[in-house]
């Protein structure tokens, strides 16, 4: 058991890394992204601008708890 | 196409040297320390099992319809991207301390040297261990690269190129200066690491959610410009916020 959790956590930390809400609002932008390709709406750039915006907003964060 | 197997050989090369040289220290150190054979074994021990993790998941990889492997593998890679381009952006911004090869071989060397002599199979335990643990983790991400670059772009071969390239040079320059690479600007490839993935992850995450970028592979530039214009810009900003608060602290006190 010990070493199953080992192995996942090792793989949670080497994909994901320090902030999880990065993977997380990656995926919802995919979702998103699809459930406007379904409804026949140009969506290529949502991904970019979500990427930028939690990117931005994820740095932010870290300076703001340093300062 | 060629574009992008440019940017494949580029980012696999990048990656794969950033990632050498911070093995590279820790082979240094302990070959310094504690003798060049163990280490070399561990070392060569760990880049076989980098290579059948290569040769068995790359071509295994390529099996899977190419929209489902662009969909898993982009949104992998933006994650993977994003993590390294968030780092470099702390790093080039002063919130998070750079990396320093010099004061990292120090403190492994130092380690090394309070180790006792454990031998196991004829080797010195501490230096094999040690630099297989560490050649295989720094090569894990590297590995990662290349498998996911090459099956996602089905150029296993450019990809697996460019970390051969990565390590020829850094292992040239280990050899020949015989101390840690600490002259590389280890976070300005980080950071070009970090927007090739992240813009590779986010044009085949996005193509494998169905979408259809305007001007087909050409929007894999575009992407670049825009994720550099808007990470330098990011950068600017953090570190004139991290003066100003400097300076208001100089200033309260």
């Amino acid at each position: 058991m010990k070493y199953i959790v080992n192995f996942v956590h090792f793989w949670y930390d080497f994909i994901v890394g320090d902030d999880w809400t990065i993977a997380a609002a990656v995926v919802v932008a995919l979702i998103a992204t699809n459930l406007l390709v379904q409804a026949q709406i140009a969506a290529w750039w949502l991904l970019p601008i979500a990427v930028l915006g939690f990117l931005g907003f994820s740095v932010w964060r870290v300076a703001r708890k340093n300062s | 196409m060629v574009s992008s197997s440019i940017f494949l050989v580029i980012a696999s090369f990048l990656a794969s040297a950033v990632e050498m040289v911070e093995a590279l220290t820790i082979v240094l150190a302990a070959g310094v320390t504690r003798g060049w054979r163990s280490s070399l074994i561990g070392v060569g021990v760990a880049l076989i099992a980098l290579t059948a993790i290569i040769v068995l998941f790359g071509p295994a990889l390529t099996f899977i319809p190419i929209d489902n492997l662009r969909l898993v593998i982009g949104t992998l890679l933006l994650i993977f991207g994003l993590q390294w381009l968030r780092k470099a952006i702390l790093r080039a911004s002063g919130y998070k301390a750079l990396h320093d090869e010099e004061e990292i071989f120090k403190r492994e060397a130092a380690a090394a040297q309070a180790q006792g002599q454990e031998v196991r199979l004829g080797l010195d335990w501490y230096a094999f261990t040690l630099c297989f643990k560490g050649v295989l983790l720094e090569g894990l991400e590297v590995a990662f690269i290349v498998v996911t670059f090459g099956a996602a772009q089905q150029q296993l071969g450019l990809a697996a190129l460019g970390a051969l390239a990565a390590l020829v040079v850094v292992l040239i320059a280990g050899a020949v200066l015989h101390r840690p690479l600490s002259r590389v600007p280890e976070n300005t490839l980080k950071y070009t690491v970090g927007l090739l993935l992240t813009s590779f992850g986010t044009f085949w995450a996005a193509e494998g959610a169905g979408v259809q970028w305007p001007g087909a592979d050409i929007a894999l530039l575009g992407l670049l410009a825009l994720y550099t214009v808007c990470s330098l810009g990011y950068i600017q900003l953090l570190r004139r916020q991290r003066e100003r608060h400097a300076t208001l602290q100089t200033t309260g006190a």
